[in-house]
């Protein structure tokens, strides 16, 4: 082993000046996916479960065939189309938004799917017994339940989407790992920069699965 | 709308190595299924053995370092996994300079993946009723015997739902590769759009190669499954998920 690293790069220079611009929008990136990817996977997941066959194909083209491309081939996709569509550049961190929202939107909704699915049918008799419309009982019985059911799998994938915010790299937006390689760039300390970047994101996803892995624990035993 | 395609970009001479960029695109497709195809075979083995170490009884050291390896493979973004392999470990190891680029992502995709394996594995065995491992104690197998012919042949076909899924992810996952310059497809799709600028026809290509391949491995995974079936044992499928 041939260890000389330079540990007196690490700093709170480092970190203000280059990283937590890139950390701001990993995390601001990450919410907004998952909060407009449940939004968009619910209705996804609903018309998938609507049994109208007009309403189900399309949802299920559109989830299928996000889900068999790799999501960098997806975010050069919409770095292509989005200016081509509105007819001006709206810069890589817009992109990367629009991206993710609608590439997270078809993994969320098949963890709705699931978690709909999971509710027993009585549920939804009871509901319609008592005279509520379609809307009601989804809004009131169905997903109230069926969020609850999924909330261990949902945070599971939002740290998964985490994790690929990295891939923005592809397209130039800064982000956090962008915000460790530039630091690693100007003061020539790209071998340190890089084990900072992975000891980060390890100590963040780390922290937040075993968050997740406690909640499962206290659902699971509740219910 | 109206969109003017101009498919015979593909037959366009790039300038380098090949002599029309469908040829290139088929080279890269090329190398995008040798590193999946290699990642996968080393993925499942080391999968395997984490897998394997995770569930051994009366051995709480296997089972910590089991648990060690697969959090922290799982908890490192892919991308900066490949940088590690590619930037930092050939300048703290001097006999890792001499590794092509081409196996060191093959190491950083199939380390990646072995974690998710592992997991499934894991899964996998303990689905099987405890009876099964007492069974082959009782016969007097040893602890390699009784999961060489008791527990694995019933576990890995428990199993074969999520590694499908699995051996799709690594194929999409090749596609982190470009950021070090493997010339597979998502880097024949990025260099060829700068340079032809008819990024559509580049990109439908490329992903609708990425769709076939997924297809394909789908399909095998699924023929698999069926000449693999045990009569009368009907297989509950759905560990793991993500992508």
């Amino acid at each position: 082993m041939n260890l000389n690293l330079d540990l007196s790069f690490y700093s709170w220079d480092l970190i203000s000046k280059f990283v937590l611009k890139g950390f701001y929008f990993s995390v601001i990136l990450t919410v907004t996916a998952t909060l407009g990817g449940i939004f968009f996977g619910t209705i996804l997941a609903l018309m998938r479960l609507s049994g109208r066959k007009i309403l189900e194909i399309p949802a299920m083209i559109y989830v299928n065939g996000m889900r068999s491309v790799p999501l960098v081939m997806v975010i050069l996709w919409f770095f292509l189309l989005v200016p081509f569509l509105i007819g001006r550049s709206i810069g890589a961190e817009w992109s990367a938004t629009i991206t993710f929202i609608a590439f997270e939107a078809a993994y969320f909704s098949e963890i709705m799917r699931a978690g709909i699915q999971s509710i027993p049918r009585g549920q939804v008799f009871a509901g319609q017994a008592l005279g509520m419309t379609y809307g009601q009982n989804m809004k009131l019985v169905v997903l109230p339940q069926a969020f609850r059911n999924m909330l261990p799998v949902l945070l599971t994938q939002t740290i998964i989407l985490f994790q690929d915010t990295s891939l923005v790299y592809a397209i130039g937006a800064y982000d956090m790992l962008k915000g460790f390689e530039t630091a690693g760039k100007n003061y020539g300390r790209p071998i340190e920069s890089y084990l900072l970047a992975a000891i980060v994101y390890f100590i963040i996803c780390f922290a937040l699965s075993s968050v997740v892995k406690r909640l499962h624990k206290k659902i699971a035993i509740i219910r | 709308m109206t969109m003017n395609w101009q498919w015979e970009v593909f037959l366009q001479d790039p300038g380098g190595k090949y002599p029309t960029y469908w040829q290139w695109m088929l080279s890269a497709w090329g190398w995008t299924v040798s590193v999946s195809a290699l990642s996968l075979f080393l993925a499942l083995a080391i999968g395997s053995l984490i897998g394997i170490l995770r569930t051994l009884p009366d051995n709480p050291w296997a089972v910590r370092f089991g648990n060690a390896w697969v959090e922290l493979f799982r908890n490192i973004p892919l991308l900066v996994q490949i940088f590690l392999w590619y930037h930092v470990i050939p300048a703290m190891i001097p006999s890792m300079k001499a590794v092509p680029g081409f196996i060191l992502v093959v190491l950083a995709l199939g380390f990646f993946t072995s974690a998710r394996i592992a997991e499934q594995v894991r899964a996998g065995i303990q689905a099987l009723p405890r009876g099964q491992r007492y069974a082959g104690m009782a016969l007097g197998f040893t602890t390699p015997q009784y999961y060489r012919y008791v527990i694995l042949p019933m576990a890995y076909r428990i199993i074969i739902p999520p590694l499908t899924s699995e051996a799709m992810n690594i194929f999409k996952n090749s596609s982190v590769a470009f950021a070090v310059s493997i010339a597979e497809l998502t880097m024949f799709a990025m260099q060829a759009q700068e340079e032809t600028s008819r990024g559509i026809e580049i990109y439908l290509a490329v992903t609708a190669l990425y769709a076939v391949s997924a297809f394909a491995i789908n399909r095998i995974m699924a023929f698999i499954e069926k000449r693999s079936r045990v009569p009368g044992f009907i297989v509950a499928g759905g560990v793991g998920g993500g992508h």
